[in-house]
């Protein structure tokens, strides 16, 4: 049913429907509407979950670790300095296997302290094993929630989940979602039957000291599973696009791109403000395109290749900056175009919140075409030089 | 075509701009239009300027910046006039509804439709308070036609519990009958 909704309270009640058993979260800025909103429920006796209000961030998604080690489904949300808190913790959770889904609420990490959208805080975790989700808007930030628990859960991933979704741009907005009912997402998302768990009666550990004789292979299965999850997140996908009729199979969303001279690659909100700015440009004869990447981890490398194979110029959007480099998304889209001649340019953009406007987008499309970039979009010039 | 409207609310901190870009927009969604409801995101402090906008759409909206170039403007209170630039971005032949119980000394865009309304003073006569953001919305409703009052009311009733609504909808009602009145 379509509901008129903020973001954070569509994506509280997806996780309600989720059925998590276990919720630990740390309720200081920066956290978001959602937790509230579950801890609500939970209070309420609408959710049937164990809430624990924890210390810190740190203690947050060291409880889900234990509670998902117990054999519960869990969930936590966090954001900008809160997950770089975890950052131990989430390494852990990869390693151990542990199908914990967290919502990133994505925001600027300090110093300088913002409270404002981007998306370094997730994109610092990239190497850490989680899946890495990216919701355009507050439908699809409600949506990958379901889709995350089915893939994180599959015997043939274990692995934990981040959905991502812009703080505030789609956080605090409100707008329509389409909301399951509890029976659609059941019927969807079955009960959460771990493949091992830790059980005195059988007892067993996780987590344990590995030698150098042992360790590689741990990370290289992990490294296969991320890899893996690509598979996966097509058949949940699908089936959820038959299910409810938006289909989650591609790791990637192409908008324009068929005949498109210059591409744009992007992920989040700003896909939204990218359409309409191409929408635009096509009406002045100018052929431009979206990838869009819901998937940052596993990364599609195949399907960024394959989207791009036509274009003759690629303008990457990073919310996040590898300092000393490139954006994130820059480099791993330069990886997949490799040996290819397209020139792919990257545009640090809308860092600390800087709104971005169809404008901006406009412009960066002329740069591109002119073979300017790999640049910080929209400095001040005046507070730089 | 119809296509996207914009309205943008200027406030002070505590004046609750921010619910009523939510409640204009849950009355434009019952109403079957697409709307989009978000603040300016800031460090919000009582008094403090602040922002909120709202877009209207017959189709998805799935632009996310803020807005320039309103089709609308919500004024809470006349003394931002004097710190922000209230009109900047308006479009031609756009609405400002502008709560002063003074007539406006300050200079206006050519092209542009001016509603003046006491809302303050009408506010305090139904909730006894210079909460004025409900008022406001029904003065938008009448100016517009974006929304309608039941609808208004509605969204009023879903967010207020039983007197405080049937307050908040008389004085939104009061403002809807006076913008009627005069324009």
């Amino acid at each position: 049913m379509m509901e008129f909704m903020e973001g954070s309270h569509a994506v509280a009640h997806s996780v309600k429907h989720c059925r998590p058993e276990v919720i630990a979260a740390y309720p200081i800025t920066p956290q978001t509407h959602i937790v509230e909103a579950l801890a609500e429920m939970v209070a309420n006796c609408h959710l049937d979950a164990e809430y624990i209000t924890v210390e810190s961030e740190f203690s947050a998604l060291s409880a889900c670790l234990g509670a998902s080690a117990a054999g519960s489904r869990v969930y936590s949300a966090t954001t900008s300095q809160g997950l770089a808190l975890m950052f131990e913790v989430c390494f852990n959770c990869a390693g151990m296997r542990m199908p914990v889904v967290m919502s990133i609420v994505n925001r600027a990490l300090g110093a300088p302290l913002s409270i404002w959208n981007d998306q370094q805080d997730s994109i610092s975790l990239r190497d850490s094993g989680w899946l890495q989700f990216y919701a355009e808007d507050n439908q699809e930030a409600a949506d990958l929630h379901y889709l995350a628990y089915k893939v994180a859960e599959d015997r043939n991933v274990l692995l934990p989940a981040f959905v991502c979704f812009d703080g505030f741009i789609l956080s605090h907005t409100y707008e329509p979602v389409d909301m399951l009912t509890q029976e659609q997402v059941d019927s969807y998302l079955p009960k959460y039957t771990p493949v091992q768990r830790l059980d005195s009666a059988d007892p067993i550990s996780f987590g344990l000291f590995a030698s150098p004789e042992y360790y590689m292979e741990f990370r290289y299965q992990i490294d296969q599973a991320v890899k893996g999850a690509a598979k996966t997140i097509a058949s949940a996908g699908r089936e959820f696009g038959e299910m409810f009729g938006r289909d989650y199979g591609d790791l990637v969303e192409s908008y324009r791109l068929e005949d498109a001279d210059c591409a744009i690659v992007a992920m989040g909100s700003i896909c939204g403000t990218v359409k309409d700015a191409i929408d635009e440009m096509r009406k002045d004869n100018k052929k431009v395109g979206l990838l869009r990447l819901r998937s940052f981890r596993p990364f599609p490398h195949k399907e960024v290749r394959a989207a791009l194979s036509g274009v003759n110029c690629v303008a990457v959007l990073d919310k996040n900056v590898s300092l000393g480099t490139k954006g994130a998304v820059a480099l791993e889209v330069r990886d997949a175009l490799y040996g290819q001649q397209v020139p792919v340019l990257d545009y640090i953009i809308a860092l600390g919140g800087r709104d971005v406007r169809k404008k901006d987008i406009r412009a960066v499309v002329d740069m591109a075409g002119q073979g300017k970039g790999d640049l910080f979009y929209g400095l001040r010039q005046e507070l730089v030089s | 075509m119809i296509s996207l409207r914009e309205l943008r609310i200027h406030g002070r901190g505590g004046q609750g701009s921010v619910t009523a870009a939510e409640l204009i927009a849950v009355a434009a969604f019952a109403g079957g239009v697409y709307a989009q409801a978000f603040p300016a995101f800031g460090v919000e402090r009582r008094g403090a300027p602040v922002q909120a906008f709202v877009r209207f759409d017959n189709q998805k909206v799935r632009l996310r910046s803020q807005v320039y170039e309103p089709d609308y403007i919500i004024v809470q209170d006349s003394t931002l006039i004097r710190d922000v630039n209230v009109f900047q971005g308006l479009k031609k032949g756009g609405i400002v509804i502008v709560n002063t119980e003074k007539a406006l000394t300050y200079p206006i865009p050519e092209g542009v439709k001016v509603i003046t309304i006491d809302a303050t003073s009408v506010a305090l006569k139904h909730l006894g308070l210079p909460i004025t953001n409900t008022t406001l919305m029904g003065a938008f409703a009448a100016a517009s036609g974006e929304i309608a009052l039941p609808a208004l009311e509605g969204a009023i009733r879903q967010r207020f519990p039983g007197e405080l609504a049937d307050k908040n909808i008389a004085a939104a009602r009061e403002a809807f009958e006076f913008v009627k009145g005069v324009s």
